[in-house]
């Protein structure tokens, strides 16, 4: 049954694939997900396809588990000092050393996860929603309003984003809250652009027409219409856009405008690391590495989502 | 004509306003559609069907935009109304059903949720209730496994399947007017008998009026009641579909009907028109079809005709038929 639905969708896009253009077999390869229901569904086309975005994925979802249970799974508190124990090197009782001021390295980077992971995903969250809205707007709109917000995205993309974040952290202080705002103001722009691309391709769509023709209303056809359309290049630039969100916060705890000690965030660690790197390699390449580890995983995910959602790019 | 006219379009001018000059792709059209009747209209392509259709929906995009005439829709004037008010008669009494079933329905929604969309945008009815009404109207439209297909997506429906939904979805608010823009021409054959029984059949069981753009004078002849013949944005003749088809007047209409293929006579070629559509910015001055008529004279070069009832309810545009009658549907 199953194998006999997908021949026809399979025959269906080789007859209507020239006249309906790229963009629509891609979408109808999603509604034919959608139509698979579970997530499960997914995750196993993603699996057989792209074993090690699969495995990229498991990584991830241990990392965040991790941080979610730190005080669980951390072998010790990570800001207990310990004078006595400064600069252990890798032992059973401190798998990753112990620091300057004698804390456990591994628990700290485990402590760490929670700062990055939060730091990849809620400026990357925010300045999505951001962007995805004021693309929508000008795309659909277009004339002034599209003038005005892509300009503005112009300027944004003009400047050096991690510049512009350190201004901003310097004018409004450190601190985790002021890394969202930061990073969020700093990056809606290239979310901004690709929505308005694909909104302005779209709503040229008959369907789009075909919901004016029954009395929908512009920001239903908008938000109801257009953006589920645009959600599997949105799922792709998420997955590419955390990575460089916590790149973006190491830079900036390393440069001593981040997070501030003593909490435990991975770019502040590789920078307290330094001093000691001929001697005591471990404090700085343990959490580069798990800052590399994060950051490889997500964009091994994405570009296997972007296989299963997109099988166009694929075949090129 | 006896009945009454649900929707009256008087003289409508659409014009689009382009960086090369004003182009006229509806000038001075109007239509009357009464009660429960099938109305025609047939063209070439580009002779302003499609354009006339945008503009009774309110759909004409920039920039095309409306200069001229009015629109009646049973008794209110809809022709500059604002968004807000012109979503409303959308959908509700007035809708349209596209020539494309392949796009014209969203990929990432089941098509019972774009249906029951119709139905909750302008009616007070709970989700449940709407998705009967869906149901009942899948029937209606000829969907077998109506249950099943209310959760499909539209690349999992064949191409008859989709344009029944499309009807489905036009029909499901019982609007006064349904515009149907060449809704069988992306459909084969046989597809396309059993779709316009199906909507000839659904405007005479619920008294909706329907305007059938079409190129096809076997589709009008076979389902339409009146037809209007469009050419270069202005109507040359209007008539009832059998008086048009029995006494056809103007040269144009006569062209249209001799460029149909025929099983009973023997030809080598298939007569066609000579020439194009003019291009509208440059219309010839006077008749819009002299250049390609055999049958004009010096005049119909240098004035423009007016359109001439010959009997009732029968016009044309044509200088060859002024003497007969006199001026019926005009500025």
């Amino acid at each position: 049954m199953k194998e006999d639905k997908n021949q026809v969708v399979g025959s269906e896009n080789m007859n209507g694939g020239q006249a309906r253009g790229k963009n629509h077999e891609d979408l109808d390869f999603l509604a034919q997900m959608g139509e698979s229901d579970s997530l499960a569904d997914k995750l196993k086309i993603l699996a057989r396809q792209n074993k090690l975005a699969a495995f990229s994925a498991v990584i991830l979802i241990l990392i965040f588990l991790a941080a979610v249970f730190a005080p669980v799974v951390a072998p010790c508190d990570h800001l207990a000092q310990s004078l006595t124990d400064r600069l252990q090197d890798p032992s059973a009782a401190h798998l990753l050393g112990t620091d300057e001021l004698g804390r456990d390295v591994l628990s700290r980077i485990i402590f760490g996860a929670r700062i990055s992971l939060t730091i990849g995903l809620v400026p990357t969250l925010i300045s999505m929603a951001i962007g995805t809205v004021l693309g929508l707007c000008a795309g659909f709109y277009g004339g002034k309003t599209d003038f005005i917000i892509m300009r503005l995205a112009d300027v944004m993309l003009a400047f050096p984003s991690l510049l512009l974040a350190m201004v901003v952290m310097y004018t409004m202080g450190g601190g985790l809250i002021n890394i969202f705002i930061a990073l969020s103001l700093v990056n809606w722009a290239g979310t901004a652009r690709i929505v308005r691309a694909q909104t302005l391709s779209l709503k040229e769509k008959e369907f789009v027409e075909a919901a004016k023709s029954i009395g929908v209303k512009k920001w239903t056809i908008m938000f109801r219409h257009i953006l589920p359309n645009c959600l599997p290049s949105l799922i792709v630039l998420f997955t590419l856009n955390i990575p460089s969100a916590i790149l973006s916060e190491a830079s900036l705890s390393f440069l001593g405008i981040g997070a501030q000690p003593p909490s435990a965030s991975w770019g502040l660690m590789a920078v307290r690391g330094k001093k000691y790197l001929f001697s005591e390699p471990w404090l700085s390449i343990a959490p580069s590495a798990a800052i590399m580890i994060v950051v490889m995983a997500f964009n091994f995910l994405g570009d296997g989502l972007r296989d299963v959602l997109d099988p166009y790019l694929k075949e090129q | 004509m006896s009945e009454s006219i649900v929707l009256d379009i008087k003289n409508l001018r659409s014009h689009f306003f382009t960086a090369k000059g004003q182009v006229p792709a509806v000038d001075g059209v109007s239509i009357q559609v009464p009660e429960g009747k099938i109305i025609g209209i047939v063209g070439e392509s580009g002779c302003g069907k499609s354009m006339t259709a945008m503009s009774v929906m309110g759909l004409l995009r920039y920039p095309g935009r409306v200069v001229g005439g009015t629109i009646t829709l049973d008794g209110k004037d809809i022709t500059h109304l604002r968004p807000k008010e012109i979503s409303k008669v959308r959908g509700n009494e007035i809708s349209m059903i596209f020539q494309e079933p392949m796009t014209s329905l969203n990929p990432v929604y089941p098509v019972g949720k774009q249906v029951r969309e119709a139905i909750l945008l302008h009616q007070k009815v709970s989700k449940e209730e709407a998705k009967e009404r869906v149901l009942d109207i899948f029937r209606a439209v000829g969907i077998s496994e109506p249950e099943k297909r209310y959760y499909s997506y539209p690349h999992q429906l064949s191409g008859g399947l989709r344009q029944r939904v499309m009807i489905g979805m036009a029909m499901v608010c019982r609007p006064k007017v349904m515009i149907a823009d060449e809704p069988t021409t992306a459909l084969d054959v046989t597809i396309e008998a059993q779709i316009l029984r199906l909507m000839k059949k659904l405007c005479q069981e619920q008294g909706t009026s329907i305007i059938l753009i079409t190129h096809n004078m076997g589709v009008v002849a076979e389902v339409c009641d009146y037809v209007y013949v469009m050419y270069a944005g202005k109507v040359m003749e209007q008539a009832e579909t059998f008086e048009l088809f029995e006494r056809t007047s103007h040269p144009y209409t006569q062209g249209l009907l001799r460029s149909i293929p025929r099983l009973d006579e023997k030809a080598e070629r298939l007569y066609t028109i000579d020439g194009v559509v003019p291009n509208l910015l440059h219309l010839p001055k006077g008749c819009s079809f002299c250049t390609r008529c055999s049958q004009a004279e010096d005049r119909c070069f240098a004035e423009k005709p007016r359109l001439y009832e010959t009997s009732e309810g029968h016009g044309v545009r044509c200088f060859l038929y002024e003497g007969e009658g006199k001026v019926c549907l005009d500025e």
